[in-house]
């Protein structure tokens, strides 16, 4: 698209109009965006196309239509976080993140649906209904940045932006049959990123191919002196990498823990094959073993929790957002109380709960402060794997997409979700999922994680664009194009 | 039943605590860089960050962290090589994040003391205050109350908030419990944070005026029987807004639990607030059910790991401690203990210092400051540094006094009218006309006119009555407008009525 | 197995300034036993020795210059206010006493 744009075979404006098009066909069926920023995006796409016409040299990505998951701030747009807490805020100031992707000139479609506060996996937990996922409509795209992922499967816009916690960037990619990254914790700015898991947050970007996804990177990362925890060094070239397509010579390590039992078969056969494909390549397999990933899953859902906790509670109607009970009599603790209740979903308020018991004094040590030592096993093992692989592998989730509503009574299950995703929020590395085929069971796709050191990046998009080369050739196309046709026009 | 200080003091051996909030005076906050400026429009100091707008991120004042690390190097303290921010999570509007950025189990500062003298009657008395630890942490935004009958909390209908406060940089010394100062803890506990105000001010970090809040005191006070070990329970007093409140706020909480005590009552454990009009404390909330503030680490900032050469810089760059430049003062200027100690409790040694460097004789200088000067002051009702007059200005009419240009009695006029804001010493003088007569004949004329017009008076002069030259004197120096030297015309009135001038 | 009592939620849910139906109460309580026993999992392992991480990056020392950038205007601040009054946050009468 950056090419045709470039070349002058389309303008962004047509680009734009339409991507705009192609949503208001399939969008009422996907439900992936919650705010459509029409006249927005057609200002912007009109700019870039002056700039062009006016010889101005333009960012690749300049006049590409973007999908922005709605848990960036941007200035003026509705933005909710997925939340009837924050219905009609109007954010007074760009995420950094924002900020960066209007400098290159992308055009931002709107915001698209999530669960709330990014706590899920499924966009089910959204206050303004769930996403659907355009490969079975009868079920869930994932979670939590569900919406964003759908905005690509479906074609709603060639790339988009989620954030990723426990996963929910490369769940949902999984899901949907397409490309999405979670850059190494630190690499972009989590400046105007609603907070819900502070030292796990990192916002990322989807594509439908590895090189899209590359390029998107690319913009999104960065230092910033507005985020204390952003990294100031020298970021990796994820764009050349993503053009290496090779591996000859690298070795892929293959975490016990993180396949065989609790695994679909489909999903474990897609995965084994990838592995085939890329010894193949060139590549070494290897076995690592990391034991304390067993405890992963109990160490997330205390520390995020806890976190959330803490960072939500300047939702108390005071100055932004919902405000419910301000009759005569009220006070301000009830107001606050009865707005909390009112707008936090359930999903939410138990996460709340939780980390409110797992930090309160006399649980501390043996919850949130056990499971931060747990963390600190994990990035050991991690790094005793990294010392015997350039790359650890597994597959993304453990099963495909599951059916509206099959999970969201049982919580436990739905946690089980991420259980191949979280070891790589907590050690604070960088994890990609791309598509590897689709299961033979039910003929929905399956994702391939790739993880790497902290700011090896670049090694995913090299090992990731050598995998999708050889199963595009494999396939005669990218897997996106064995979706189900969704509306009129595409 | 009322009972006396003295039988608190003879029964109950008072322990105290004190915890000084001290607000720093940078350019920005301590997490943004919204400006500190006090008195601005409300909400006009505000960003995403202090509002707590979501997704906004806290990021560490660096002059801050520097601020902080000279009062722990001022204080004694050890710095921490390490130390991390966290959050202190409750629930008030005031406070944006419903969370506190502060320190908890890894302070900046640690274990350190200050000495303190104060006056007994068995002379001058040193007390060691330990300081457990100096923290940072920001502040809170400011809530008006409407609707109520006194403005305060208590029955108002809704509240304003502005939020330009909120973010400011604070730090929090808090002392080691302090034990052993019998009686004198009010005297203690005032001079403690006399002095840390001193430090601070000397440290230049912060305005340190209580009446602004810039330094506030909660104070801790609790009492156990005299020879037991076992503490008392205690209470927290705040709204402490002098140094004089201090000293009150103690000596009434100290009276209130013995009176509870005597009656078999048990002391609460709650938190007090001072009242300036009648110096007793108020109740306030009930600590006992205090909130968990489930402290943990706070996420969105990194640990602090200042440079040991850094730190060594700062200690050596430390101005003089207020207690060595005291005694230096006492020693260049030659100054009893007594006329010190009034100089530091009426606030004036820096003025006079500074009076004293541009030329002044110290003796002068201070009779000046502490003299006239402060009457004027406490007249007015304000501190000697609100008065209009500079220490340049009182060493510019010492020198006039010096050279004869004016009396003593003249350079009053001159300071109430540079005090008045009639100009600069050197312009009331012209302006008034102010002028030592010095001229011996005009004196001599107007002697004459005055020997003339009182004969009677006169004659008992010259018969040896010397004490009556007293009202001749008088009435010279009305023919004088006051303008004549006393001293002189009475020599040179003597000297006329034929009697020794000694 | 652990467990928390509707009354334990409700003190937490009063923690956490929430005021929960009494059917949501209960829900909770009765799902946290579950919950609880997944998360004390990290309790089995033996921790002796390990220090906690709450950083995944070893970063120190980001400050930033004392300098004063531009604040919100007033209206910005207060676009969002639920309610307003003479430039400030409006907010019902507070019961508690500050800290």
């Amino acid at each position: 698209m950056s090419d045709a744009l470039s070349k002058g075979e389309v303008t962004s404006t047509q680009l734009t109009q339409a991507h705009l098009d192609r949503i208001a066909d399939v969008d009422p069926a996907v439900k992936a965006f919650l705010h459509v920023d029409a006249e927005g995006a057609l200002t912007q796409a009109a700019r870039v196309d002056a700039d062009r016409s006016a010889g101005k040299k333009v960012h690749p990505l300049a006049g590409v239509p973007l999908a922005l998951k709605d848990v960036l701030t941007q200035e003026g747009i509705p933005t909710t976080a997925g939340s009837k807490i924050l219905q009609g805020w109007k954010p007074q100031y760009d995420s950094t993140v924002v900020s960066k992707i209007k400098d290159a000139g992308i055009v931002i479609l709107g915001k698209t649906n999530m669960d709330e506060f990014a706590m899920g996996s499924s966009t089910e937990n959204s206050a303004y209904g769930p996403t659907f996922n355009p490969w079975d409509l009868a079920r869930t795209p994932g979670g939590s940045s569900g919406g964003s992922a759908a905005a690509v499967s479906a074609f709603e816009a060639p790339l988009a932006i989620g954030s990723d916690t426990g996963g929910s960037i490369r769940q949902p990619a999984a899901l949907t049959g397409i490309v999405g990254v979670r850059p190494t914790y630190g690499a972009v700015s989590r400046y105007g990123l609603i907070a819900y898991s502070s030292s796990l947050d990192q916002a990322g970007p989807f594509g439908r191919t590895v090189l899209d996804t590359a390029l998107l990177h690319d913009v999104m990362a960065g230092h910033d002196p507005k985020d204390a925890t952003s990294i100031n060094g020298a970021f990796p070239d994820v764009v050349a990498a993503a053009r290496k397509c090779d591996v000859k010579g690298m070795k892929i390590g293959v975490i016990k823990q993180l396949q065989g039992e609790g695994y679909q078969s489909g999903v474990q056969a897609r995965f084994d094959e990838s592995l085939q494909v890329l010894a193949s390549l060139g590549a070494e397999i290897v076995e690592v073993d990391c034991p304390s990933f067993e405890f992963a899953l109990a160490a997330y859902y205390l520390i995020a929790p806890s976190e959330c906790s803490s960072n939500l509670a300047r939702f108390d109607a005071m100055r932004y957002g919902l405000r419910v009970g301000d009759s005569d009599g009220a006070s301000a603790e009830s107001v606050m109380n009865a707005t909390r209740n009112s707008g936090f979903g359930h999903e939410v308020k138990r996460r709340i709960i939780l980390g409110t018991y797992a930090l309160s004094s006399g649980y501390y040590d043996a919850y949130y402060g056990s499971a931060q030592k747990i963390r600190t096993l994990i990035i050991q093992d991690y790094a005793k794997a990294f010392a015997q692989a350039d790359v650890l592998v597994s597959p993304t989730a453990p099963t495909t997409a599951f059916k509206i509503g099959e999970k969201s009574d049982d919580p436990i299950a739905m946690y089980l979700g991420d259980v191949a995703t979280i070891p790589v929020n907590l050690a604070g590395i960088c994890g990609m999922s791309l598509p590897a085929g689709l299961a033979d069971e039910d003929n929905l796709p399956v994702g391939f994680q790739i993880m790497a050191p902290a700011m090896a990046d670049a090694r995913l998009y090299q090992v990731g664009s050598a995998l999708e080369a050889a199963l595009v050739s494999q396939w005669g196309g990218h897997l996106i194009s064995k979706a189900p046709a969704l509306g009129g026009s595409k | 039943m009322a009972i006396s200080y003295n039988d608190v003091v003879a029964k109950y051996d008072p322990v105290l605590g004190l915890e000084v909030h001290v607000e720093l005076n940078t350019e920005s906050k301590m997490f943004c860089s919204c400006s500190t400026t006090f008195g601005a429009e409300p909400n006009t100091q505000t960003c995403p960050v202090c509002l707590a707008l979501p997704g906004a991120l806290p990021v560490v004042n660096a002059t801050a962290i520097e601020s902080t690390i000279k009062i722990g190097l001022a204080l004694n303290c050890s710095i921490a090589p390490y130390s991390r921010f966290a959050r202190k999570n409750y629930f008030y509007p005031d406070m944006p994040k419903n969370f506190q950025i502060s320190q908890y189990d890894e302070p900046i500062c640690f274990d350190g003391y200050v000495d303190v003298e104060i006056d007994t009657d068995e002379g001058p008395r040193q007390f060691r205050i330990e300081v457990e630890r100096v923290h940072m942490e920001e502040d809170t935004g400011k809530s008006l109350h409407v609707g109520g009958a006194t403005g305060r909390i208590h029955g108002a209908d809704y509240s304003l908030l502005d939020y330009n406060r909120a973010g400011i940089p604070l730090v929090e010394i808090v002392t080691k419990i302090v034990p052993g100062t019998g009686k004198y803890a009010p005297e203690v506990a005032r001079a403690y944070v006399a002095e840390l105000r001193d430090i601070l001010r000397g440290l230049g970090v912060s305005d340190v005026k209580m009446e602004q809040g810039s330094l506030r005191c909660d104070a801790n006070v609790s009492l156990k029987p005299m020879g037991s070990e076992v503490l008392g329970t205690r209470s927290e007093t705040k709204n402490v807004n002098s140094l004089r409140s201090v000293e009150r706020a103690i000596r009434g909480e100290m009276i209130r639990h013995a009176e509870l005590l005597d009656a078999g009552q048990k002391v609460k454990q709650e938190t007090r607030h001072f009242q300036e009009d009648t110096g007793l404390t108020r109740s306030g909330r009930s600590k006992e059910q205090a909130e968990d503030y489930r402290y943990f680490p706070e996420p969105d900032l990194v640990p602090v790991a200042p440079d040991a050469a850094w730190i060594e810089e700062l200690r050596a760059a430390l101005p003089e401690r207020p207690s060595l430049r005291r005694k230096r003062l006492k020693e260049e200027w030659n100054v009893p203990d007594k006329e010190m100690s009034a100089m530091v409790n009426a606030d004036v040694l820096d003025i006079v210092e500074a009076t004293v460097l541009l030329g002044a004789d110290p003796t002068k200088a201070r009779s000046w400051w502490l003299g006239e000067i402060s009457r004027i002051a406490n007249d007015k009702d304000v501190p000697v540094t609100e008065l209009s007059i500079t220490p340049a200005d009182v060493a510019e009419i010492v020198a006039l006094v010096n050279k004869g240009e004016l009396t003593d009695k003249l350079a009053r006029q001159v300071v109430e009218g540079v005090i008045a804001g009639e100009g600069s010493p050197a312009e009331v003088v012209a302006k008034r006309g102010i002028k030592v007569v010095n001229d011996d004949g005009a004196l001599m004329a107007a002697i004459e006119k005055v020997c003339v017009d009182q004969p009677e008076t006169a004659q008992k002069v010259r018969d040896g009555h010397i004490p009556a030259a007293g009202a001749l004197i008088g009435a010279v120096m009305k023919e004088t407008k006051g303008q004549a030297d006393a001293a002189r015309v009475r020599e040179l009135l003597l000297g006329h009525l034929g009697q020794a001038t000694s | 197995m652990s467990s928390l009592s509707r009354d334990d939620v409700a003190k937490l849910a009063a923690l956490a300034r929430i005021e929960m139906s009494e059917e949501e109460l209960v829900s909770l309580a009765s799902q946290f036993g579950v919950i609880l026993d997944a998360v004390a999992r990290v309790q089995e392992v033996n921790l002796d020795g390990v220090v906690a991480t709450s950083h995944p990056q070893p970063i120190q020392n980001v400050f930033r210059k004392d300098v004063v950038q531009p604040s919100l205007t007033p209206e910005q601040a207060l676009s969002g206010a639920p309610a307003q009054e003479e430039q400030r946050f409006r907010v019902p009468q507070i019961l508690g006493e500050a800290e």
